[in-house]
Order: structure tokens, then sequence, then C-alpha cells
């Protein structure tokens, strides 16, 4: 299976196959036993929009290949403030680059900026619509915590999400990752912040068997992962529902007295109060070893992208 | 032809030659018509005629003029069981139902304000699936959002 040339631009695009062969690599990045480039390889990152961790991550990544960084952190330096448009933007850097990582405010754009670049483009977050490294991190911290993932035969997983699941982008991307693989989903929100139909309509089509629910201490002890997102304050149109309804979803070690022993609870982070840090201390955390993995799961993309593997 | 058949063509009268577009849902019908961009053609049109099949429906026919692919796969989203009669000399020389392009590029604007697509000019792309209501979902093949066709636009 080679990944050379391709972009990475939507969960959507991938197989299982392909999703294990990049978990392949980010094992072999995390033991440290990725090649590295024999030739000056050019990472350009175009960051229309702040974001530190995946920049810098990415970066990381691409240097502990041997390769080399360019790009900009946000569009205030840049000629799109002219009102150069994003694929005049692309065609120019991509004489500069052997890969491109993009991340933008409009929903598409990294899908146009695969389109207009000969090198392949990857997806730093597209507004509300993909972050595919972030979802192939989220799987690797699954795989981790739970080693038999897609493992053939296995029982499946019974997966749980908690929080704003109507806007949460990682929400929709690993739900429809996990697609591939056997498992229950769990959707646990308060009913205006529920799983969109569109998600729910793919989920469904490939058989998955869904569960809604908008108490976590309903469904906790069934659950082998908890996946928590913010709840987030300007979703609210009425701010006293806000006031209302956060309180129900915030998680603290007291509801983990009869959890399964391997439920392992994930968080794409940054968390605002939606995660007490009593959970912190217990063996049930994962969130922050699991944002340690967004370097060798980048690693792997890269490696995996430019040819290296 | 059936009495209510008989009386569907006398509500709209019959052309020489020219294309008939029946069995459009009622409250599309006008769509076609902006769709079809027939400034200089002579077109009746038939809204809320009474059909076995759908209860309530449209009819457009245009004179002396055929349809091209392109005005096929537009009318196919919005009225994907319309039926295009070719007519030659008040007879019909070739009948059949649209089909909905699995791809269409180009003809649906994309109803998302954040998507790429309304920002740059960029030429639109929407897979067709068919609902499970029997309807069409068009997903957008940037920002990846779903929609009803009732609920999008032609360009």
């Amino acid at each position: 299976m080679s990944f050379a040339g391709s972009d990475v631009i939507s969960v959507a695009d991938f197989s299982r196959e392909q999703i294990l062969h990049i978990l392949a690599a980010a094992e072999k990045a995390e033991r440290g036993q990725l090649p590295m480039f024999t030739s000056r390889k050019v990472m350009a990152v175009l960051f229309f929009e702040p974001s530190t961790r995946t920049r810098l991550s990415f970066e990381s990544a691409m240097q502990r290949l041997g390769g080399t960084v360019i790009g900009f952190a946000d569009a205030s330096s840049t000629s799109t403030r002219k009102g150069e448009s994003l694929f005049d933007t692309i065609r120019m850097v991509e004489n500069y680059a052997d890969v491109l990582v993009i991340r933008h405010p409009l929903e598409g754009s990294a899908r146009l900026a695969a389109e207009a670049a000969s090198p392949p483009v990857i997806n730093g977050g597209d507004g509300a619509n993909q972050h595919p490294t972030q979802t192939f991190l989220d799987l690797f911290a699954i795989r981790k915590t739970h080693p038999r993932f897609g493992a053939a035969g296995e029982p499946p997983l019974r997966i749980g999400f908690l929080g704003d699941l109507k806007y949460g982008r990682t929400v929709h991307s690993l739900s429809i990752a996990l697609s591939h693989f056997p498992c229950e989903l769990v959707f646990i929100s308060p009913p205006s912040l529920a799983l969109p139909r569109h998600i729910k309509e793919i989920l469904t089509d490939r058989g998955v068997a869904c569960v809604e629910g908008e108490r976590v201490e309903q469904h906790i002890d069934s659950l082998d992962i908890l996946y928590v997102v913010r709840l987030q304050k300007e979703r609210f149109a009425d701010q006293l529902e806000y006031e209302r309804v956060r309180g129900a979803y915030v998680l603290q070690a007291g509801m983990l007295a009869r959890v399964k022993p391997n439920l392992r609870i994930l968080h794409p982070l940054p968390r605002v109060g939606e995660i007490t840090t009593d959970v912190d201390r217990t063996p049930h955390a994962y969130y922050f070893a699991q944002a340690g993995l967004g370097v060798p799961v980048r690693q792997a993309i890269l490696a995996l992208v430019l040819g290296l593997v | 032809m059936s009495k209510k058949e008989q009386h569907t063509t006398l509500q709209v009268p019959a052309i020489e030659h020219g294309t008939v577009i029946d069995h459009i849902p009622s409250h599309a019908t006008l769509t076609v018509v902006k769709i079809l961009s027939v400034l200089e053609d002579l077109v009746t049109i038939g809204i809320n005629l009474s059909s076995h099949v759908m209860g309530r429906k449209g009819v457009v026919k245009i004179a002396n003029r055929k349809l091209s692919p392109d005005e096929v796969a537009k009318i196919a989203i919005i009225a994907p069981r319309a039926t295009l009669s070719i007519i030659e000399s008040y007879e019909v020389v070739k009948k059949y139902t649209v089909t909905p392009p699995d791809v269409v590029e180009g003809i649906v604007r994309c109803v998302n304000p954040s998507c790429i697509t309304n920002h740059e000019t960029v030429r639109t792309r929407f897979s067709v699936a068919k609902a499970e209501d029997g309807g069409l979902r068009l997903r957008c093949a940037y920002c990846e959002r779903a929609y009803d066709q009732e609920e999008i636009e032609i360009v």
C-alpha cells in the first residue's frame, strides 16, 4: 500500500486498511523506527488561522524526520490581505515545498488547495469540517489503550461521546472513522447539541450501532472509551440554558466509581472545565498522553505521503 | 389516453415542435422555467395540475427547442421524477424519465456560507444519492455538508 503523493483531506476518503496502515506507521514512529529523509525535504505550513498545537506538532514531526519547515502562523502576514485568492496562494507556494499543511477557517479550503497543488496537501483543519490528523491521533490513542482494537474477531468497543456533538468536528470525523471498526457508539449531549443528521446518516448507512442519550451517568459504566468535548457557551442562543445544562456535562472523579477498569477518557484539548482536575489522578485519564501522540502520528503521515515508508 | 390525461392536455395547449417536461413537483415548476432561461422561446406553464402519481404536478412546454444535457441534469436535480417528451409535428417521437446524475458540477450552489465555494471562484461539485424518503441528498465535495433537494439552490 503506497500513500506517496496522496493528499490527506478528509477521514471519509480513507478505508479501514489505509487507517490501520497509518496507525502501524505511527507505532514505528513512536519506537523511533521510521527512517530519515536522505534528500532535503521542505514542508510548508500555511496557517490562515492560529493553532499552536497542530502547527508545532507538525513542525516537530517534520524536523524529527530530518526535513525543514517554512510557512506562516496567521494570515495577517500574507498576500491574502491584499486580496489574493487561496487558489493563487497555493499555486505560488507549491513551488517552494514538497508537502503543504494547511489550516483555514473556510470549510472545503483544504480540498481546494489539494486541487490547486501538485505536492501532497494535508488538512490541518478546515473550519467546522475536517481535521483528519486529529482523528488519526484519536484512533491511535484508542489503539494504544485497547491494543486489540481493529484486530479481526474482537468484540466491539463501546465508545461514548460527551458534550457538544453538533459542532464538534473531532466527534464527526472520529465517529465516521470508527464506522470501519466493530464498535457501538453512544452519543451523550443536550438535545440542542445532538449529533447532526448528515453524520447520523453516514453511520446508519454503514450499519453502526448508535445510541443517543442526555445523561452520562446512564451510560458511563458500560463504556470502554469516553471521548469528551467542550460545551461552548457561544453555541447556546439562550445563556440561561447554557448555565442550566453545563453542570450535567462536567465529568468528575466521583462518576467513575463503577466504570470498567479499562475505561479510558479522551479529550482533544483544550479543556475548559468539562473534566474536573480530580479525574486527572485516576487511571482512566488519558487525555494528556493522547496529546503527546500528535507528533508520531504526524511523523507517520508525513513519511507516508512523502514516500519515505 | 385516460379522461384525466385528456383533461390535462386541454389545460396546457399542445405544441407542434419542442419539448414537454411533465411530472414536475408543482412547487418546482417555476424553477424549471428559470433554469431553462427561456426568454426567447414560447413557453406554456401548468401548475397544480392533477396527477395520478403525484397528486399535483407541474408541466412546462417549450416550443421549437430541445434541452442540452446540462439543462436535463439541472432538471433531474430539482424534479427527479420528471419526464421529457420530444415533440415533432404534434407527435411524441421520444419520451424518457430524467435520471439524476451521480455527480453534478457547476449547477448547484452550496448554501453553507462558510463553504470555500462561496468565497473563491470554484466550480461546485456535489455527489447525488437517493434519500430514504425517495428524494435526493446532495453532498458538497468541498465542505462535505449534505442537503435535501428542497434546500439546494441552482446556480
